[in-house]
């Protein structure tokens, strides 16, 4: 039976082509679509990750709650120690401490008075010895002008803050904050090179320097704000963050002690819960409204070729064929088609999808003036859904459209055919 | 009837007329408290106690002040303050860290900022202007406050470039001087709160040798500042109040 719709539909091309190249093209962009929304959200989420919140984050417990304040004052205190235990407790992930902090960065004139000023958000990372964090947060791509800080008291600055300040490469500037202790801290950098994220709230007033220094600035010896944790071997999994914080806070957390260490997931970070839940809900209500909108495509082209042949059928009744043969061939057919059609979408869409998944489409220069954190590169992320998805509208509906545009062989009259014929 | 309408009326006017009397106005009581903290000069050798997440810490500091305008300051602990210095010339600031041997100017949001991590901004360190210039002052009431009988000043801004939009005061009704301050926001929000205690006479004026400020929106139980030794109208050397005396 197989065998014979498949001669049928190579011999009819007429009824056979068309369908083929609707479904393929239909089922080629459902394939690229799932893979470039998978991609786009999962490189979201990483970036933002790697960029401040961590897959998990460690902090103690005031400042968990006064996040979005930077509380220093409640910083974790035996750093080293606090870090050495969470890679012992937890070999499979990767641990960086930091500083983040908020000050007014001042640039002298030559008499030692202001000659200009801008509001920082500062980040103390480690970049004099490991180049790990350079690496995590992709900062190479991001330097614009001048180098890294390769000794103490160097400091990179966001490109459109140095343009404010007026500052040239070399100039020394002075931060002031407050210390770990509440105290006015006051301390002499060297600017040593430009930074550009494309992103509006980081380049207003970024500045980034090893963390050596900051601590030294800050009075936090032995010190860090927050500690970020990254699973090695996969991207953000939320599930199994949770576990992992809710496991850590079992152990660490006391209520009664505003300095033990709490474990925040991703999505347990002010605002990245709702960027993770949207990333999850959206890119599924994306894909499912596509979905529905190429399997009408698909069911129309199944609808369409069932009448089309409207004339055969006839003539098919006519001879004496039986109407459930008839309608079982056209079924059978349309299945033949959206099998077919679904391979090849399936197969083209994987490629472009692979394609982009390699080589990425660089938006850095329309993205200069977004808020959010937003990779560079656009990407897809071929993942088990994609090899899938097409085969839903592509299967399903043009069968449904020829279960539906079939239904209209019962209701023909014997009697009338040849009448029918004639015309 | 008529004689009735006539007494009631008789009888109104004689209330508004005796609450009016009970209450002094709100401008007679602030220029009675000027008489008492405002004066020509002021030196003043301070202790500031801040009360943070980390314990207390305690900052020494000697203060050279002319009028409302100029104003010198000078830490004198602990190890890592010491030799830090603040100038005030009308409302400009400029602070010197030896640390780094630099003086920064600070303006515009930075004055939002705390001074020296307390609950006082260098906006309330700077507004010292007279307090009617910027406020219309009304007395809203009585209340005792440890056993002392206080007038109840209501302030509402009358100009838009104020750091508080209200200000209750509880003044003392005997000496003059504020024991309770409330500091609110626009909305109606409590935004800061002083009180200031163990008042002594200094050279024929009451003062306040203990003030406590309290941010009302940080945890903490705020900052203290124990005045040492206050001199009143001293001669000052015109060469205090110079950027070049801050290195």
């Amino acid at each position: 039976m197989i065998k014979f719709l498949f001669k049928g539909l190579l011999r009819d091309k007429s009824r056979s082509l068309l369908p083929i190249i609707v479904v393929t093209i239909g089922v080629t962009i459902t394939v690229f679509l799932q893979s470039y929304m998978n991609g786009v959200f999962t490189d979201s989420i990483e970036t933002t990750a790697k960029f401040s919140s961590g897959h998990v984050k460690v902090m103690t417990q005031v400042y968990k709650n006064n996040l979005s304040q930077m509380p220093n004052d409640y910083a974790i205190i035996g750093i080293d120690e606090t870090i050495k235990k969470l890679r012992s407790d937890y070999p499979d992930m990767s641990w960086a401490d930091r500083i983040q902090f908020g000050g007014l960065l001042d640039a002298p004139d030559s008499a030692g008075l202001t000659r200009s000023q801008g509001n920082v958000m500062g980040m103390g990372i480690h970049l004099l010895d490991s180049n790990d964090e350079l690496k995590r947060m992709d900062l190479q791509s991001k330097l614009l002008i001048g180098r890294f800080p390769t000794k103490a008291g160097e400091l990179l600055i966001t490109n459109e803050l140095f343009q404010k300040m007026n500052l040239k490469l070399g100039d020394k500037v002075t931060l002031m904050s407050n210390s770990m202790y509440g105290e006015m801290a006051m301390y002499n950098f060297t600017v040593c090179g430009t930074l550009h994220f494309g992103t509006q709230a980081l380049d207003k007033g970024l500045v980034v320097a090893d963390i050596a220094d900051v601590r030294m600035a800050l009075n936090m010896e032995d010190a860090a704000g927050e500690i970020l944790g990254f699973f090695n071997d996969s991207p953000y999994d939320d599930s199994r963050a949770v576990a992992l914080a809710n496991e850590f806070n079992a152990k660490n957390s006391k209520t009664d002690d505003k300095f033990s260490l709490a474990m925040s997931p991703m999505s347990g970070v002010g605002g990245m819960d709702f960027l993770i839940a949207y990333s999850e809900n959206a890119q599924s209500i994306i894909i499912l409204i596509f979905v529905f909108a190429m399997s009408i495509v698909l069911w129309n082209a199944g609808l369409v070729g069932g009448l089309r042949r409207y004339g055969e059928f006839g003539l098919r009744l006519a001879i004496g064929e039986n109407k459930n043969e008839i309608y079982r061939s056209l079924v059978g057919e349309a299945l033949l088609v959206g099998v077919i059609g679904s391979v090849f979408g399936v197969v083209i869409g994987l490629v472009f999808s692979w394609l982009m998944q390699e080589y990425g489409v660089d938006t850095s220069g329309m993205m200069q003036n977004s808020n959010m954190m937003m990779p560079a590169v656009f990407r897809s992320q071929i993942n088990s859904t994609t090899y899938y998805i097409g085969f839903i509208p592509g299967i399903l509906s043009t069968v449904i459209g020829a279960l539906l545009a079939g239904i209209g062989i019962y209701k023909r009259q014997t009697a009338n055919l040849f009448k029918e014929l004639e015309n | 009837m008529k004689i009735l309408k006539i007494q009631l009326i008789f009888q109104l006017l004689l209330i508004v007329s005796l609450s009016a009397q009970n209450y002094p106005s709100g401008k007679t009581i602030l220029d009675k408290v000027d008489e008492n903290m405002s004066a020509k000069t002021r030196i003043i050798t301070s202790r500031m106690e801040i009360e943070g997440a980390r314990g207390t810490r305690t900052m020494e500091s000697k203060t050279w002040s002319e009028g409302d305008k100029r104003s010198f300051t000078e830490y004198l602990a602990p190890a890592r303050e010491k030799g830090t210095k603040m100038l005030k010339l009308e409302n400009q600031l400029w602070i010197f860290s030896p640390a780094t041997d630099r003086t920064m100017q600070i303006s515009g949001h930075a004055l939002r900022q705390s001074v020296m991590g307390s609950d006082m901004s260098y906006e309330d360190m700077m507004s010292d202007t007279p307090l009617l210039e910027r406020y219309k002052a009304e007395v809203t009431g009585s209340e005792t406050i440890d056993g002392r009988k206080c007038w109840i000043v209501t302030l509402t801004a009358i100009k838009e470039d104020v750091n508080y939009y209200s200000q209750k005061m509880w003044v003392d009704a005997e000496r003059y001087v504020p024991l309770k301050i409330d500091l609110f926001a626009k909305s109606g929000k409590l935004l800061k709160r002083s009180t200031l205690t163990d008042i002594k006479k200094v050279q024929g004026r009451w003062f306040p040798m203990v003030m406590t400020y309290k941010d009302m929106l940080k945890e903490g139980k705020g900052t203290k500042m124990i005045i040492a030794n206050i001199q009143f109208d001293a001669t000052i050397s015109a060469g205090i109040f110079n950027k070049g005396n801050l290195k």
